[in-house]
């Protein structure tokens, strides 16, 4: 019979093209693809490596890094003795150095709480809730204010440097989430007096810039208190920015108590629930998990916007490094000196962009 | 939410305190009650304070003489002029940076973040680079960086970095030539007037005849062409009636041309640089919120690539990016405040700042400020909700 055309064994598989697969195929796809796209990556890449070299030998390998003065600089590159020498001052500004010991207990407790609260697995979360909420201010307040037991008081005028920086986020960031959480469910009230004023509130400390709202509480609240009564600077601080990122809170809250359906309040409404146990028990548990990334994106606004409170005199992380500049010991440091202090706050807020969005991808859940 | 049925009869079931309608009139009488005690106590402690300090009330001070000088005003001020007057000169430097700071960061952040889509993996990264480098440094810093850091690190006047002899950068500020329009420009402003208005009713007919029979006109090109062309050739024929002053450094300093002073080169290049990283990610996420199906419904109907952005993708984009960057705009505008860091003469700076410093009048000045924010906040949120009804999904 004729010879059959059907082959009965299989191919071996042939390798991809070469010009596909590996180095060479993922630099075609992503880098190559057109005489365009080839054009844009050498002038891009070109560019980099003009801007990144040079800045890299003026950041690390022509910089000096200890000494005592500008003296040390001599090499031509950064001059990073600027930071080193005046390191306890951007870390504690002007706390009485026999005490700093007080303020780095504090540090270390702070980093245990946030350890406790923020890594998935610690166990017994609500304990370490209720430790970061009462036991460990109280602690952190009696260390580094002290006045009570016998501990030497050091008044707030002498705090400053990355030490006010983190209390005053701290602070603000624990007092204006209640605020907010409160304010929310306000705003969603079916009482059109409470509802009316929590608008009024919200919107108000939205329109307005921080910094107004600096002056304010700088200039304005002592003639709001009876006299006599003396409140502290930055006590008075505190109280604007905490009430202005309340209203922020607020909203970040509102939007994930929109996204509850109404069903899960009814239901507990239907098995006898008080609005209070509505509430706590079962809508606010599942809005605030929707919202960790807008609270968090908000805590880190905040925590950068706390660099504001220099402009009405306090004594903060960049105003340690900015009044350092003016040293005629150390004129002409600006650019170390600033981007020193971008650094250290990109940091702090990169880390806490890249933790949220952990949570976000931990508590996603599909669909 | 539950509201309590008014339907329940009361009697029969259980006591007063029980009734939910009751007790949230009874909740709001107290908030009312907590409220205005708080103001009167506000109040009665201000008038006392005020009282006690010698401090005067009411607005009298506006009509008064300032007696300080300012270093960039948009109208005419002298130090002769009254605190009023700072009022309105803070206001207009505030608005300038807002405007420039809104059309730069704008522009860069819709090229960043577009590019943080390209296929082009380099591109892609470094728009990511940028945004997650800015988006983390304070505002502050960077007004600090660029003010202290690089322009007062600029050499002086005499010894300025030039751009082919017509920009000068040194640490006075930027040096820039700038038009003097002659006899006759007039008729070229009215020209450009005539091509917008020929342009916008050409686009209605467009549309009209395109809707009738299907056939649409290559507008944009139309109405560049119109745009520029027409003023182009009035000013060309009435003979070119415009003259540049090109600035000259003539003794110690320049003279010509326009300055623009350290203070709003770096708020601006701050600001828009910071905004241009938020408004990246709200065009990257409109863009992404788009659903993939459309762009492959496009390309199956044989819409080739950049009719299927122009005319699928971004007009639905366009719905999720304009609101979240109208509320980019206002942050814009709020965070130019923080020009009293570096005495840039904006309405914190002048009239919260040194106004407030030589009158005392605190709660008067901080009052009129907060207002202007608040109102600008409240025109634009009002556009806003205007715009969001109008482009709302037509559903079924």
């Amino acid at each position: 019979m004729a010879a059959t055309q059907v082959r009965s064994e299989m191919l071996a598989p042939r390798k991809a093209p070469d010009r596909r697969t590996g180095l060479v195929g993922w630099l075609r796809a992503n880098l190559f693809s057109s005489p365009l796209n080839s054009l844009v990556t050498l002038a891009l890449a070109a560019l980099l490596v003009r801007l990144i070299w040079p800045f890299l030998e003026w950041a690390l390998f022509n910089a000096n890094f200890l000494g005592e003065s500008r003296e040390a600089c001599s090499s031509g590159g950064a001059c990073w003795v600027y930071i080193s020498a005046r390191f306890e001052t951007i870390i504690y500004g002007f706390y009485p150095p026999e005490l700093r010991w007080r303020v780095n207990i504090v540090f270390v407790l702070l980093a245990l709480v946030i350890a406790w609260l923020a890594i998935p697995r610690m166990p017994f979360k609500k304990w370490g809730a209720l430790c970061a909420l009462i036991p460990f201010p109280i602690a952190a307040f009696l260390l580094l204010h002290g006045g009570y037991f016998g501990i030497t008081t050091v008044p707030t005028r002498d705090w400053g440097g990355l030490m006010l920086t983190i209390t005053i986020a701290l602070l603000a960031m624990v007092g204006s989430l209640p605020l907010g959480i409160m304010l929310a469910l306000g705003r969603r009230s079916t009482m059109p007096f409470v509802r009316g004023v929590c608008v009024l509130f919200i919107e108000f400390w939205r329109g307005v810039p921080l910094i107004t709202v600096l002056f304010m509480a700088s200039v304005m609240l002592p003639l709001f208190t009876p006299s006599g009564f003396d409140l502290d600077k930055l006590l008075r601080a505190l109280i604007g920015i905490m009430l202005f990122w309340s209203a922020y809170m607020a909203e970040a809250v509102r939007s994930g108590l929109q996204a509850i359906p109404s069903g899960q309040s009814e239901a507990a409404s239907a098995l006898g629930l008080g609005y209070w146990h509505r509430m706590i028990l079962v809508v606010l548990p599942q809005a605030l998990k929707l919202v960790i990334p807008g609270i968090v994106n908000t805590f880190i606004v905040l925590f950068m916007d706390t660099s504001l409170v220099l402009i009405i005199g306090l004594f903060d992380f960049l105003a340690v490094i900015r009044s350092g500049l003016n040293d005629p010991e150390w004129l002409g440091y600006a650019i170390e000196g600033y981007v020193f202090a971008a650094l250290v706050y990109w940091i702090f807020c990169s880390s806490m962009s890249r933790y949220s969005q952990y949570i976000e991808r931990r508590l996603h859940t599909g669909h | 939410m539950l509201r309590p049925s008014t339907s329940i009869p009361r009697r029969g079931r259980g006591p007063l305190w029980r009734d939910p309608a009751l007790r949230a009139l009874i909740v709001q009488i107290v908030l009312f009650a907590a409220l205005a005690l708080f103001i009167v106590f506000i109040v009665d402690n201000t008038l006392s304070n005020l009282a006690q300090r010698g401090i005067n009330t009411g607005f009298d001070f506006l009509d008064q003489r300032a007696g300080f000088g300012i270093s960039q005003t948009l109208v005419e001020y002298t130090s002769n002029s009254s605190y009023g007057r700072t009022f309105i000169i803070g206001l207009l430097n505030t608005l300038l940076v807002s405007v420039l700071g809104i059309v730069a960061a704008t522009i860069i952040g819709f090229v960043v973040g577009i590019s943080r889509l390209s296929s082009n993996w380099l591109v892609a990264k470094l728009a990511a680079a940028y945004v997650e480098t800015f988006r983390n440094i304070p505002l502050l810093v960077q007004i600090l960086f660029w003010y202290y850091a690089v322009l007062q690190a600029l050499p002086s006047p005499r010894q300025s970095l030039s751009l082919f002899d017509l920009f000068f950068f040194n640490a006075r500020g930027v040096e820039a030539p700038s038009p003097q329009p002659l006899p006759g420009f007039d008729l070229t402003l009215i020209a450009l007037a005539v091509a917008v208005a020929a342009t916008l009713g050409l686009a209605v007919f467009a549309r009209r005849r395109q809707i009738r029979t299907g056939r649409a006109l290559p507008m944009y090109r139309i109405g560049a062409a119109i745009i520029v062309g027409l003023p182009l050739l009035v000013f060309l024929v009435s003979g070119s009636p415009l003259d540049w002053s090109v600035p000259e450094l003539s003794g110690f300093n320049f003279s010509g041309g326009i300055t623009l002073i350290p203070e709003l080169a770096a708020l601006w290049v701050a600001l828009s640089i910071y905004t241009a990283a938020f408004i990246a990610e709200i065009v990257r996420s409109g863009i992404m919120s788009v659903p993939k199906g459309q762009t492959e419904a496009a390309q199956s109907l044989g819409l080739r690539g950049n009719i299927t952005m122009r005319k699928i993708v971004i007009p639905q984009a366009m719905r999720v990016i304009v609101p979240q960057l109208t509320s980019e705009y206002l942050n814009l505008t709020k965070n130019s405040s923080l020009a009293t860091a570096i005495g840039y003469p904006d309405l914190v700076a002048v009239f919260a700042g040194t106004t407030l410093n030589q009158t005392g009048q605190a709660i008067e000045i901080i009052a009129m400020t907060m207002g202007v924010y608040l109102t600008i906040s409240l025109i634009v949120s009002l556009l806003m909700n205007l715009y969001n009804s109008r482009i709302q999904l037509k559903e079924r």
